[in-house]
């Protein structure tokens, strides 16, 4: 089915030991969405996005990429565990993820980073990955550092390199997770330029971040997010210009 | 010329029985330094207090008090166990340790334990956000370990990796001591009929000298090519 919806999530809930850190997220995409978490510190936004590709394994709460659950189970500890794990090797390998702190391979160059995936999870064959990550090294600008090592470049140019790598994949959706928060202020903007063209082009992302005017102009949907529950939720005009809650109206007026 | 009064050929292969020594010790010690390593940081309980027990035993008991016992005390549980084994069931089986073999396993024994604390500090040392990466991208856990956290987690462990094998190659000269004919044996005889202990032992101390360097260049080169991709601070 070609308009089946990329990513849905219901009813997510996860809990650290006794704390509720997310109290029932849902959130369903259309192809081509953005979609920005936006909400304090602690609000849950990062937890949620690391539920989606099971880095945590939510509660409870369904999971659907692609119009494909994901299966649950328990341990014996009465914990809940994905049941399959090839199923769940699978999903994420059609959901690139992007961090806070790059996470590149550090004992690789920038070109093995963006082929080790595609060439060991997606069997493409070694010459057509590279001449794909070399297409997505142009795409980012930093085509020219293609042999170098993550600790040789700058922190721009590493989450550059980090998105090349999630777009090698040629995923469903792109999680990024605060992509920019990491990074000296004047590099956050060669970033944002690149998960600009990104959604321009149509990719579905989900965003977890702090960059304001990015949520304002970029994202089709914003969640925000307060402890553990979405507070506010829209499209950009209305949860910037006409909010509902309190809450969001005071996220948005901070006091100097 | 150094004048070996006879005893060069038997000098020469002593050495090669220390060199032999070592490096089948080595290979024993690192297999079980990585099984160590991995039992202690693997949340099967029996798994890690076996690890724990082996190394706190190991790493309590001198060398010498390890090897005589596995030696000596090794060739009485044996005895005692093929008698058992004639009286009960009337099946002989018999074997005779051998000084090389009980020198490889003693040593391979004790440094296993010293391996097992290297690799489980530079297997905690890979950062999380690494592995964490690989998950993310459907790397199954054995292509995790075999492409990230393994050759990560050696740049972390080769300089205690280098220290270790020193030392080793230093302890096999304690294998003399339960009648290995190896290169310090060889000399002492040769020094005690001659009466020239000088004349033996530092020709041997200069053996070992010679490897010991050796070794040194050797885990230097072993370490940069490693540390590729890391830029070293100052």
């Amino acid at each position: 089915m070609a308009d089946e919806s990329p990513l849905i999530c219901r009813d997510i809930h996860k809990t650290f030991d006794k704390l509720e850190v997310l109290k029932g997220i849902s959130l369903e995409t259309r192809k081509g969405d953005v979609v920005s978490l936006i909400g304090s510190s602690g609000s849950g936004k990062s937890t949620f996005l690391r539920c989606i590709n099971l880095l945590e394994t939510p509660t409870s709460g369904d999971i659907i990429v692609h119009g494909d659950p994901i299966r649950f189970t328990n341990n014996r500890k009465g914990e809940r565990i994905p049941a399959d794990n090839k199923q769940v090797e699978q999903i994420r390998s059609k959901l690139s993820m992007v961090f806070q702190s790059f996470n590149l391979w550090s004992h690789m160059t920038v070109l093995e980073n963006i082929i080790e995936a595609p060439v060991n999870v997606l069997k493409v064959p070694k010459k057509e990955a590279i001449e794909r990550a070399e297409a997505y090294l142009q795409k980012v600008g930093i085509y020219e550092r293609k042999d170098y090592y993550p600790a040789q470049m700058s922190g721009g140019q590493q989450q550059r390199a980090a998105i090349a790598r999630a777009l090698a994949m040629e995923p469903e959706v792109m999680l990024f997770d605060e992509p920019t928060s990491a990074l000296d202020p004047e590099l956050v903007g060669e970033v944002l330029k690149v998960m600009q063209s990104l959604a321009e082009e149509g990719r579905t992302m989900i965003v977890v971040t702090h960059e304001m005017a990015f949520a304002r102009d970029v994202s089709s949907q914003v969640l925000f997010l307060h402890q553990g529950v979405i507070e506010e939720q829209g499209t950009p005009e209305k949860v910037f210009d006409n909010p509902d809650s309190e809450r969001m109206k005071q996220f948005l007026a901070p006091n100097f | 010329m150094l004048d070996l009064k006879g005893y060069g050929p038997a000098l020469l292969d002593g050495a090669v029985v220390t060199i032999e020594l070592a490096f089948l010790s080595l290979a024993l010690a690192v297999t079980l330094g990585l099984i160590g390593a991995s039992s202690k940081l693997s949340s099967n309980r029996l798994a890690k207090g076996t690890a724990t027990a082996y190394t706190t035993l190991i790493r309590g008991v001198p060398d010498l008090v390890m090897m005589l016992l596995f030696y000596y005390g090794g060739q009485v549980a044996v005895n005692n166990l093929s008698d058992l084994l004639w009286e009960a069931y009337e099946i002989d089986v018999f074997f005779q340790f051998d000084p090389f073999i009980s020198g490889v396993v003693t040593i391979g024994l004790i440094f296993g334990a010293y391996m097992t604390e290297t690799f489980r500090g530079a297997f905690l040392a890979v950062e999380t956000g690494q592995i964490e990466a690989a998950r993310a991208y459907g790397f199954t856990r054995w292509h995790t370990f075999r492409r990230i956290i393994f050759p990560q987690m050696l740049r972390h462990a080769l300089p205690g990796l280098g220290n270790n094998w020193q030392v080793l190659l230093k302890t096999t000269a304690l294998v003399s001591i339960i009648g290995l004919t190896d290169m310090v044996r060889v000399a002492e005889e040769a020094a005690k009929a001659e009466r020239m202990p000088f004349h033996f032992f530092i020709p041997v101390a200069f053996v070992y000298l010679t490897l010991t360097a050796g070794s040194e260049l050797f885990i230097k080169w072993l370490n940069k090519r490693a540390n590729v991709g890391v830029v070293q601070g100052g």
